[in-house]
């Protein structure tokens, strides 16, 4: 009992950095309002804090912070825990920042979902997303309603299909279930200590052993076309209902929650396939999409590669569509080898040649990949050069960068001081005599990876940051036009619904000048350029996370 | 060294080569000023990603931004009034409340100090029978007091154009919605429906009849009880719509 409160006070403090704080800020106050901000960063910031203490400290009102606990719980980015007083004493929360971070990443969850299960698939993990847990009844009803308000009139979803699809992503482990918690048994916290490292380890709910178990439930029936009358419908009284239905429908308690880890496996996957095929060819990328897909069930979370597969399985593996010779795919096989990314290893000879995927040294060259492109971008291909020559070859003096990459002495200094006042470049000292005398020291350039990729995933986060902030100025700056046009919007559609001629629709519309219409065409244009910047940093953020969690030990 | 400061002052003690630059070479000059916030790039950035993937994202984006305002999770503290408090605000729907939450959690899941009352959601049909019950009530008073304006109307003999009537209808109806829609099926909450049912009707009546122009003392007639005259005398002010043609009598 001991060793799980220290394991999970070690966890615990993980600490934040100003930026991630910053970012996690403004993630909840996007999606869940101020006074969850304000009580999520002021727990980031304190590390463990009591409710009474937490109310005391951001000055909110007792109500209001018990409101924003439950809420963050709810999506699984708070968690409690016994306090230092042990059981007895007051109940401990502590923040989970990653899962804030997480929020950034959800239309590409739901985007995944989508291409590979479709619409139904799509909508069941965009609803889990947004309510943080649900039971799998809530979860097949509220989808099969959805549907079927998109469906044509008169045809419905059936629950079957709907509960199919929930099926096929747990049976892939994109959805899991929520870890349980332990009876009350003491009156003043409501979970004992058991399953308290369960919400702070990520990989705990795997160790529940019917973490992938579908509940039986008893459902059928088809989803119900709402009426439009019936729109302003609030949500809890679908949630509220749906709860007391589930408890009739053999499901109650069992929640389930979205697995990120299993989806940013599959992302990962991804990249090094499209990696593949832009560096090679689609055929090698198709082989090592075979060799990925193969061994997705029997590599473990943190391998550092998968596990060997023989050239013979490779072939009876590979999609019929690729009609491509034995030989060929030998001959594919030693090329992907000899490549210097090393994506495939090979480790042994029976079966016609066992291969592997190395995991972590794809991912390492991706991100340094990333970096290369970061600095040529911002620098120039000839700082680039310097850059990727010190990264190879670690320490360089000053006269042998300007040799090696073949640039007039003068424009290499300016680049090598450029790149070190950035952080990106590095000057090591290496004496000759005790006495660190400058003429009798070396000064060597040199990049180290991890310490860069970490300060371009600090950079990331400023920046996702700042467009955020950008966007929230836009649509402040703006709010009076955009109030206007939304107005009048909501007049058009309430005239079309009654039937209006066209010569009061058109009226109404002259109510917004032409060069308002301007001025709000640029703000959508900004506002969406903005948004894509956002997805798009988020992608290399990914990246750049899966690198560094790659190079520490597994917890 | 201490020894060699008399001699070879002018001597760097390391290669200066080695900095890249030579003897007499202006060095460049000191930054007087933390760097621009928003310095001049060297080189445009490279244009977004495009494509059908980009842009569902984008909507995704976008759409669940909007949604999540929606959702009962979007936490608003409640608003302190400060202005005048009146007579109508006690029924009044749908002011937020600070110790109420607008979702049911499973309360098994979560310590037993974070439990707060849950609110029951206000827009919704599932009371059902209160709703009945009000609905013919509410139809029987309001036909009365028409019928009694009819009549006052005909003894004035006022002119009033359709808009008004039409307009006047309008409010009615949405009069009549509001409350309906506005119900709380909790049973404790039903008086206080009904009240707040009575005194939105009287609004109503109010607000039509300065439409028309009418006599103060002949519509207080209609109201039968203290309490109702009060609140209508007291609202007489704030109950009077914008328009330039009203004026008391």
């Amino acid at each position: 009992m001991l060793e799980n409160h220290i394991v999970e006070i070690n966890n615990v403090n993980k600490q934040m950095t100003a930026q991630e704080v910053r970012l996690c800020g403004l993630l909840l106050q996007e999606h869940f309002g101020d006074v969850v901000e304000k009580v999520g960063t002021h727990l980031i910031r304190s590390g463990v804090l009591t409710l009474r203490a937490l109310a005391h400290e951001t000055k909110l009102p007792l109500d209001l912070v018990k409101k924003s606990l439950c809420v963050l719980m709810q999506h699984g980015m708070c968690a409690f825990g016994a306090g230092r007083r042990g059981p007895a004493g007051p109940v401990e929360y502590h923040i989970i920042c990653e899962r804030i971070l997480h929020m950034l990443r959800y239309p590409r969850y739901i985007y995944t979902a989508k291409s590979l299960y479709g619409d139904t698939g799509e909508l069941i993990v965009e609803e889990i997303l947004q309510r943080g847990q649900m039971t799998m009844s809530s979860t097949v009803k509220t989808v099969a309603d959805r549907l079927t308000h998109n469906m044509p009139e008169g045809q419905s979803m059936d629950y079957s299909e709907v509960v199919s699809a929930f099926s096929r992503l747990v049976e892939t482990h994109f959805l899991q279930r929520c870890p349980p918690m332990a009876s009350a048994e003491s009156s003043s916290s409501g979970a004992d200590n058991t399953p308290l490292p369960a919400v702070t380890q990520p990989t705990e709910p795997e160790d529940h052993p019917e973490c992938y178990k579908l509940p039986y439930i008893n459902l059928t029936g088809q989803g119900k076309r709402r009426r439009s009358s019936e729109d302003g419908e609030a949500d809890p009284r679908a949630a509220k209902k749906a709860k007391t239905d589930s408890s009739e429908r053999g499901d109650e308690g069992i929640y389930w929650q979205v697995n990120f880890q299993r989806f940013h496996l599959h992302f990962r996957d991804q990249a090094i396939i499209s990696a593949v095929s832009c560096k090679l060819d689609q055929t090698s990328s198709e082989i090592v999409r075979t060799m990925l897909r193969m061994s997705e069930v029997t590599t473990p979370t943190h391998a550092a590669f998968t596990q060997a597969l023989s050239a013979n399985e490779i072939f009876r593996a590979l999609p019929s569509s690729y009609n491509i010779a034995r030989p060929i795919l030998d001959q594919y096989l030693t090329l992907l080898v000899d490549d210097p990314m090393e994506f495939v290893g090979k480790t042994g000879d029976s079966g016609g040649g066992m291969y592997v995927v190395n995991l972590h040294r794809a991912l390492a060259n991706l991100a340094r990949a990333t970096l290369e492109s970061v600095v040529q971008e911002r620098f120039g291909s000839r700082s680039a050069r310097i850059f990727r020559l010190l990264l190879r070859k670690r320490h360089l003096e000053q006269k042998q960068v300007e040799d090696f990459a073949m640039v007039p002495a003068k424009e290499a200094k300016d680049m090598l001081y450029t790149l070190l006042s950035e952080n990106l470049v590095q000057l090591q000292e290496i004496p000759k005599t005790p006495d660190y005398a400058p003429s009798r020291t070396f000064y060597l350039y040199t990049v180290n990876q991890l310490p860069t990729a970490r300060l371009l995933l600090q950079h990331c986060y400023k920046t996702v940051g700042n467009l955020i902030e950008r966007r929230l100025y836009e649509t402040k700056e703006n709010k009076r036009l955009l109030e206007k046009s939304q107005r009048i919007e909501a007049i058009l559609a309430s005239l079309q619904a009654t039937g209006a001629e066209a010569a009061q629709l058109t009226e109404v519309e002259e109510m917004i000048t032409a060069p308002e219409r301007q001025q709000l065409e640029s703000l959508r244009h900004h506002i969406n350029k903005l948004d894509s910047s956002e997805n798009q940093v988020d992608e290399t953020i990914f990246l750049l996370e899966s690198y560094i969690n790659s190079t520490q030990a597994p917890r | 060294m201490a020894g060699s400061r008399g001699r070879g002052r002018s001597q760097f003690t390391f290669n200066v080569d080695a900095l890249g630059f030579g003897r007499g070479d202006s060095l460049p000059t000191s930054a007087q000023t933390p760097s621009p916030l928003f310095p001049p790039m060297q080189f445009r950035p490279v244009p977004l990603q495009t494509g059908e993937e980009v842009d569902y994202m984008l909507a995704l984006k976008q759409e669940l931004r909007a949604s999540s305002k929606n959702l009962p999770f979007h936490i608003k503290a409640a608003r302190t009034k400060t202005d005048v408090a009146r007579y109508s605000d006690k029924y009044q729907n749908g002011e937020l409340k600070n110790n109420c939450i607008e979702w049911s959690p499973d309360w098994s899941r979560m310590p037993k100090e974070l439990c707060i009352k849950v609110r029951k959601p206000r827009k919704t049909a599932i009371g059902a029978k209160p709703q009945l019950k009000q609905k013919p009530k509410v139809a029987a008073k309001k036909e009365e007091v028409l019928q009694k304006l009819e009549t006052l109307e005909k003894r004035e003999e006022e002119q009033h154009s359709e808009e008004e009537e039409d307009e006047e209808k309008k409010k009615q109806n949405d009069e009549e919605e509001g409350p309906d829609a506005d119900e709380d099926y909790d049973e404790e909450e039903i008086e206080d429906v009904r009240k707040k049912n009575h005194y939105n009707l009287i609004d109503n009546i109010l607000q039509s009849l300065w439409c028309r122009h009418l006599r103060i003392s002949f519509f207080l007639r209609f109201f039968q009880t203290q309490k109702e005259m009060s609140y209508v005398k007291k609202n007489i002010f704030f109950c009077v719509p914008q328009s330039k043609e009203s004026h008391m009598v």
